[in-house]
């Protein structure tokens, strides 16, 4: 629990993803805490398509590990421009970069996002710890 | 030894184990050629081979018969030796599947008295022993209860709402049923959150609601203190109730289910009824229902077709009820398992049956108490025949519930269930069943208290685990992504 990272740069959601909002473009992935508790993680199956619209709530990917199998959902509503195809081939770089190489896609935002339902690092630390 | 070869490596061209009297009828014409194949890899070995081969893989194995089992959730239960014995009875076991309901009077006898038993234990008025296993129960039960709504004019009544801490074949079912489902959260007590269901009852989905489908007592091994509200709450928005039976074990005799409110539920003949249960199965997942859902009941089904004098027997036969949801299996459900079921009850009795419950809920509990002062145990309340609690500990990051079960091998025992349920982190499932005896249940909370000791002295010995198996520890992640289910010489030669 100690050595988890939360970076400060991103919004994170009470169900373990991760957001990053650079310019129109929002990038997703799931939490060091996520990925701790999921432990090897063995295979991610994308939901959605490139080029595919995604609104709030839609479930976008499953991560399976050996323990279990979790549904991802989006937290932003747009368009997917770019999907992380390497993480088909090695989805246990979620182990060892979870906020870096293994995002999960990329998606270009309808309009401006509401980001109210996530919490920030400190918030999500926080929320982690009480689990 | 701890590599056993498989078959087909101790294979030698033309070695032959079976010796066939000789010819006593002319002898017929070779098969036509094209008829003959030769691709087929059939090993080629001695009988003494073979006999061998087996045993040394059987004693590789661990089962109920070498050592404790305490596999939460799904009740692996000791199977006595006199459900073998009957169910051997020639008269059970040579009965040909094809025999016409009058030929097979014996059979239908004890598939009814067995559909009246499991009604009483479950208060509920009528049982079914199709479906083949506990899935197969639940599925026959959401068809029925879907059938029930269309009848009645609700077709638009397509949700059924199942908690959180659910075997994952609940929902499966629902989907399998072509239905959907609402996922209720726990409160932080491990009941059903009631306030949320209330919402949801009280909600814009109210008409939509098929039923729900719940496990007493939880997944978690606790019983559910809300059930009378639930049950209120679902049937006053028109919704049915389905109990998955896979906790049967607690309640023989202490709570009917059927007296709750409950309108449907299964058993799991191969938990609850001792009948052999994984590898030595199959299951049998037999569902009961209320007088609402009757005449919806799988067919065919076993009834008395004339009622029977004090000089004679009645006559059995099979019956269509009236709005069956149809056939679910070849002939008539796992027969098999009725006669070893049958044998269970009739060997214990109604009082046998209840103390069987009683046993365990109480060497659970014992369990759960010997162990909550060295492990977290996150519901700390009486539970039911099984408990759960926290594979982890503070200061100790690396060691997982995982190693804990790796570790309890070397022990000597089966692990228990490992992260499930699912709301329980690093969750380890514990149930001893209630066979087991005060000394077992004390040499176990003493393994589970070393290893505790162990994980904070030397967590290496847990991360390197186990290490008296026949194997060292299995490769999950490659296991999980390399799905090679053949042999490697089989793979060469195709």
């Amino acid at each position: 629990m100690a050595d988890l990272k939360f970076p400060e740069d991103l919004k994170y959601a009470k169900s373990d993803e991760w957001v990053r909002i650079e310019g129109d473009i929002a990038t997703v992935g799931i939490s060091d805490y996520a990925q701790d508790a999921l432990n090897d993680i063995v295979f991610v199956d994308y939901k959605v398509d490139k080029g595919g619209s995604v609104a709030v709530g839609d479930e976008i990917a499953i991560i399976e590990s050996v323990k279990a199998a979790s549904e991802i959902y989006s937290f932003v509503s747009g368009t997917v421009v770019e999907l992380n195809a390497a993480l088909v081939d090695a989805p246990e770089t979620i182990n060892t970069d979870p906020y870096g190489e293994a995002w999960l896609m990329k998606i270009k935002l309808d309009g401006a996002p509401d980001l109210s339902d996530l919490m920030d690092a400190a918030a999500y630390a926080k929320h982690c710890e009480g689990r | 030894m701890t590599h056993e070869p498989t078959i087909y490596e101790l294979s030698q061209p033309g070695r032959i184990g079976a010796n066939l009297p000789s010819l006593d009828v002319p002898k017929a014409d070779p098969l036509p050629a094209d008829l003959l194949r030769t691709e087929l890899k059939l090993p080629e070995v001695s009988e003494l081979e073979v006999i061998r081969h087996f045993v040394r893989l059987s004693q590789l194995n661990y089962a109920i018969d070498k050592g404790f089992y305490p596999l939460g959730s799904c009740t692996m239960k000791y199977n006595p030796r006199i459900n073998e014995d009957v169910a051997r009875y020639e008269g059970f076991a040579g009965l040909h599947p094809l025999t016409d309901g009058e030929g097979a009077q014996g059979a239908l006898a004890l598939m009814y008295q067995l559909q009246q038993w499991l009604a009483e234990v479950s208060g509920l008025d009528s049982v079914s022993l199709h479906p083949a296993a506990g899935a197969h129960g639940e599925f026959a039960g959401i068809l029925m209860i879907r059938k029930y709504h269309i009848d009645r004019g609700e077709p638009q009544r397509t949700k059924i709402l199942v908690p959180n801490s659910a075997h994952g074949t609940n929902p499966a079912t629902v989907t399998m049923a072509g239905l959907s489902v609402i996922e209720l959260p726990a409160d932080d007590k491990g009941d059903v959150d009631i306030e949320a269901l209330k919402k949801i009852c009280e909600g814009p989905e109210r008409d939509t609601i098929a039923g729900m489908m719940i496990t007493v007592p939880s997944t978690l091994g606790l019983f559910e203190r809300g059930i009378l509200k639930i049950i209120e709450l679902v049937h006053d928005a028109g919704g049915l109730m389905y109990m998955d039976g896979a906790n049967m074990n607690a309640l023989m005799g202490v709570v009917k289910p059927g007296k709750l409110g409950f309108d449907v539920m299964h058993y799991n003949l191969h938990k609850t009824f001792s009948t052999p249960h994984g590898g030595g199965g199959p299951g049998s997942g037999a569902v009961g229902v209320n007088e609402k859902l009757k005449p919806f009941l799988p067919a065919p089904h076993v009834d008395i077709i004339e009622p029977g004098t004090d000089d004679e027997a009645p006559l059995y036969g099979f019956v269509t009820p009236e709005k069956s949801i149809g056939r679910l299996k070849a002939f008539h459900g796992n027969f098999g398992m009725h006669t070893r079921a049958y044998a269970y009850i009739r060997a214990y009795g109604g009082e046998g049956l209840h103390q069987v419950s009683r046993h365990a809920v109480l060497n659970a509990n014992y369990i759960r108490v010997g162990l909550s002062d060295t492990y977290t145990v996150p519901y700390d309340r009486a539970c039911g025949h099984e408990f759960v609690l926290e594979g982890h500990f503070e200061g100790v990051d690396k060691v997982h519930a995982l190693d804990i079960s790796k570790r309890l091998m070397d022990y000597g025992y089966h692990p228990p269930t490992n992260y499930f349920p699912l709301i329980v982190p690093e969750a380890l499932l514990i149930e001893p069943t209630e066979t087991e005896t005060k000394e077992t249940l004390d040499q176990f909370i003493t393994a589970m208290k070393k290893i505790a000791q162990e994980a904070k002295e030397n967590p290496e010995l847990l991360l390197s685990a186990p290490h008296k198996t026949p194997v060292s520890r299995l490769d999950e992640v490659r296991a999980a992504k390399q799905l090679v289910l053949c042999c490697a010489p089989l793979l060469k030669d195709s």
